[in-house]
């Protein structure tokens, strides 16, 4: 194996506005805190739009391209249901696929012109991919602020990284030890959250 | 499971990281600061413009920065502070460019005077502009210099390198991005800055006075720095070759294509090209001797293919590569297969077929109004622009006929006006534009439609910002780059000195559908040119004040779907219907609800609403309080 394919390739995928350059962002802070290699890049046209937003982070030894590959993802990180669907594709054979089951509908969707998926979830499981899914959005509102999110989300995806999930924890908490301290400790709730929701997911059988 | 096993640990060295995670238009900001830059200027333009808005955090009594209002305007203003001693940079998207150029092509010949670096930012594979184009054609074109950055540290160590570069041999230097550099971000290693030094402005017209006498003897000059610069080019440290036993195919590469080269051929040599032009043809004819096979791998036109064939040197390259869009891993192993007569891979899964999300308004936009009343107008063409505005032309408005270039607008209306045909006959000709193209490229054509007597209706819709690139300023704004008071232009006085009569211009408010309607009716019915401009800010910027929220009285709500013709995304359908109307006509009735959250009142959906089912949102919380008590 040449140092290449030691690389971690994890995609971000949602729309735009949900924080998923951000949560991508975090991510990679916690990467190279770890001495890690690594490089971002995000397919955004027009994303403040409303449009579709899939951030790619590629970590490890040394990265060239910061494009991940069809068929290459170890990990795809869903904000969104149908956003999840659209991208699962790009995972590889044995990945994991964790997804929010929250449903935004665009425009497009609600005037008629198109059909949202009947149940995403399902339709990944169909393609023989380990799926884990819960409702972020819920979670977040019960803790009492919808933008808790992204740090659900981001506690999701901590026990499936090349390194602790404290190391992530402590990405997030910096962010807002420096910006917001007033929200360290709800947001170190949120994350636990997302690990528990993450954990519980892989026996609950869920629809989107 | 873990989807990720974990890698083997890293040694311990280097588990604290000293490099600063920068996208590549942060990269090159930093690497202007350094360099000691004294002026910098650009027109914003995805995905060029975090340049300038990083650099802008800088005091400008240390760095100078502006938003110009077009490109051209930009090179010239960095022209000037090279010419008066002053490390100047610019940046600009490609199609910028094309606006710059009749400036570039001359200040090829003056030179530079301090350093001067140009960065052009190409949307390979057009995430957000209206064509894709090649701007290292420019260099060819312009006999310029080229440097083209393969990530974040490379756009950082070439924009140091490209200050001396311009120095050494008084030439403006292309800083070559794509969207792959602007927008990537990767870990860099910066350095310490230099103080900015300003020199001065020595008198010398047969140098800076380009009249055709003087111009004549500036281009050998042109010609013979040219040869030098590819002498340069030969022996640059950017230009280097990564060994590889596999020499069935050897490639040469520039930009962000070596990295997908290297990524998807890891055993093969390449020539990687930092300083592309003029081209190290010497160097790459060496390299060539090396392997069985030569490739040329550029993103988009064939130009390094082209001038290696010239020199006699045997490569391939478009004939097995595309040449649209991006280049990427997946897409250089099959047609390298191919090339070696290989069998060529499955591709990977497919994706499923899911909805498209293309962009929208935002709630409460105030070109949701424009398009609202466009829509209902009959018998119109309308010639349209670029920005947020060009969403105009999709669902559920459709009330946009045409976009070509920043300011085209005016002109291609008033050509659709003395162009008609009989068919045409009794069609209004509408143009609309937003207030930074209208200050960018379209007075010009404004002044056109006066001069030549053009019967246009022209709406500008002044947000009093630029809202495609994300809400910078421009002199429609009140504000400068650093969010200090400017002077605010006025359009109604600018239109009426540009020759429309003042009869004929009105400030209208954009959230008021039948007011915008009447007018907009009276004015195409009037032969001579006519002016509307709307008056309400961007959602997006802090000039924009948030109303009470709204929301559908479903008691009420009749299933018309009136208020969905407006296109705000706050507004869903819940629940649709089939019903038969008295005349026998059957039609679907949309039920709707208002995503209050979202909603910030602007009100614009009531109008249109008959049975008067959208009510305040207060009025609702207030009768379920009552309810529960
Ligand atoms: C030559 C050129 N320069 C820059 C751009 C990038 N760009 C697209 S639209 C736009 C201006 C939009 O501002 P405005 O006309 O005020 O309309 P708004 O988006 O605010 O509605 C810019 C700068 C471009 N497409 N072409």
């Amino acid at each position: 194996m040449n140092s290449v394919d030691k690389v971690t390739n994890i995609l971000v995928v949602g729309i735009g506005g949900q924080g998923v350059m951000t949560a991508t962002e975090i991510l990679a802070e916690a990467a190279i805190s770890r001495g890690h290699d690594v490089k971002k890049t995000e397919v955004a046209g027009m994303a403040q739009r409303g449009g579709v937003v899939s951030s790619h982070l590629r970590f490890g030894p040394k990265v060239l391209s910061p494009q991940i590959a069809p068929g290459e993802a170890d990990l795809i990180v869903g904000f969104e249901a149908a956003e999840a669907l659209r991208w699962c594709h790009t995972l590889r054979p044995g990945g994991l696929v964790l997804m929010n089951t929250a449903r935004l509908v665009p425009p497009v969707v609600s005037g008629g012109l198109y059909d949202y998926p009947a149940d995403p979830v399902a339709e990944i499981r169909a393609r023989g991919i380990e799926v884990h899914a819960f409702d972020a959005m819920a979670i977040a509102i019960e803790l009492g602020d919808m933008r808790l999110g992204n740090s659900v989300m981001l506690g999701a995806m901590a026990d499936h990284l090349p390194f602790p999930a404290d190391v992530l924890l402590a990405s997030i908490l910096r962010r807002f030890q420096a910006r917001k301290p007033e929200m360290v400790d709800v947001n170190r709730r949120a994350f636990e959250a997302g690990r528990r929701a993450d954990a519980q997911s892989k026996q609950a059988p869920v629809t989107a | 499971m873990a989807a990720i096993s974990p890698a083997s640990s890293l040694p311990a060295s280097v588990a604290s990281n000293p490099r600063r995670l920068l996208s590549g238009n942060e990269a090159v900001a930093r690497a202007v600061w350094e360099s000691g830059v004294r002026v910098a200027a650009a027109y914003p333009g995805t995905p060029s413009t975090e340049m300038l808005e990083v650099l802008s955090r800088n005091s400008p009594t240390d760095l100078y920065t502006e938003w110009s209002v077009n490109e051209k305007v930009s090179l010239e203003v960095s022209i000037g502070a090279s010419m008066a001693g002053s490390r100047a940079f610019c940046a600009m998207k490609h199609v910028g460019m094309n606006v710059a150029a009749d400036a570039l092509m001359t200040f090829t010949l003056t030179g530079a005077n301090a350093g001067m670096v140009i960065a052009v930012a190409d949307d390979v594979g057009l995430s957000s502009s209206q064509n894709e184009q090649d701007s290292r054609t420019w260099g060819r074109f312009a006999h310029l210099p080229i440097l083209e950055p393969a990530d974040s540290q490379e756009a950082y160590a070439m924009t140091k390198f490209g200050y001396e570069l311009s120095e050494q041999f008084q030439v403006p230097v292309i800083l070559r991005l794509t969207t792959r550099i602007c927008h990537v971000k990767g870990l860099v290693q910066t350095g310490e800055r230099v103080a900015p030094v300003a020199g001065r402005f020595e008198k010398n017209p047969r140098r800076w006075v380009m009249v055709p006498g003087h111009a004549k003897a500036r281009i050998p000059l042109m010609f013979e720095r040219e040869q030098q610069l590819r002498a340069a080019a030969e022996t640059s440290p950017f230009n280097s070759i990564d060994e590889g036993h596999d020499r069935r195919v050897g490639f040469v590469t520039s930009g962000p294509a070596w990295m997908h080269v290297r990524e998807a051929f890891p055993n093969a040599p390449v020539l990687k090209l930092g300083f592309s032009c003029p081209a190290p043809v010497a160097m790459i004819r060496a390299f060539a001797a090396t392997v069985d096979t030569l490739l040329v791998v550029e993103e988009t036109e064939p130009l390094l293919e082209t001038e290696l064939k010239a020199a006699g040197i045997t490569c391939h390259g478009k004939d097995f590569l595309p040449r649209i869009g991006e280049l990427s891993p997946e897409v250089l192993k099959p047609a390298v297969a191919r090339l070696l007569g290989e069998s060529v891979a499955a591709p990977a899964a497919l994706p499923a077929a899911v909805f498209p999300r293309p962009p929208t308004m935002c709630v409460a936009c105030p070109h949701l109004g424009v398009y609202y009343t466009l829509a209902q107008l009959k018998n119109v063409t309308i010639a349209g622009d670029i920005g947020c505005y060009t969403l105009g032309a999709g669902h559920p408005w459709n009330a946009l006929d045409s976009t070509i270039s920043m300011g085209a607008s005016m002109g291609v209306a008033l050509g659709l006006d003395k162009g008609r045909g009989e068919a045409d006959k009794d069609k209004k000709v509408i143009a609309v534009i937003g207030d930074s193209t209208f200050l960018h490229m379209g007075m010009q054509g404004l002044l056109d439609i006066t001069y030549n007597r053009g019967n246009v209706t022209i709406l500008i819709l002044d947000n009093r910002t630029v809202g495609m690139t994300g809400g910078q300023a421009n002199p429609a704004s009140g504000k400068d780059i650093h969010g200090a008071l400017a002077p605010r232009v006025n359009f109604a006085q600018l239109v009426e000195a540009l020759g429309v009569k003042p009869e004929r211009i009105h400030m209208v408010d954009p959230y008021q559908l039948p007011t915008l309607f009447k007018l907009l009716r009276e004015e195409t019915k009037i032969a001579e040119p006519s002016v509307l401009i709307t008056n309400r800010p961007c959602v997006l910027i802090d000039e924009y004040q948030k109303q009470q929220a709204y929301t559908v009285d479903t008691d009420k709500c009749t299933g018309c779907g009136n208020c969905i013709d407006v296109g705000c995304p706050a507004i869903q359908v819940q629940r649709r219907e089939k019903a038969v109307k008295a005349s026998g006509k059957e039609v679907e009735l949309q039920f709707v609800a208002i995503e209050t959250a979202a909603c910030t009142g602007c009100g614009l959906c009531l109008q249109p609403c008959a049975p008067e089912a959208i009510i305040p949102a207060v009025a609702v919380q207030s009768i379920n309080v009552m309810k529960k008590h």
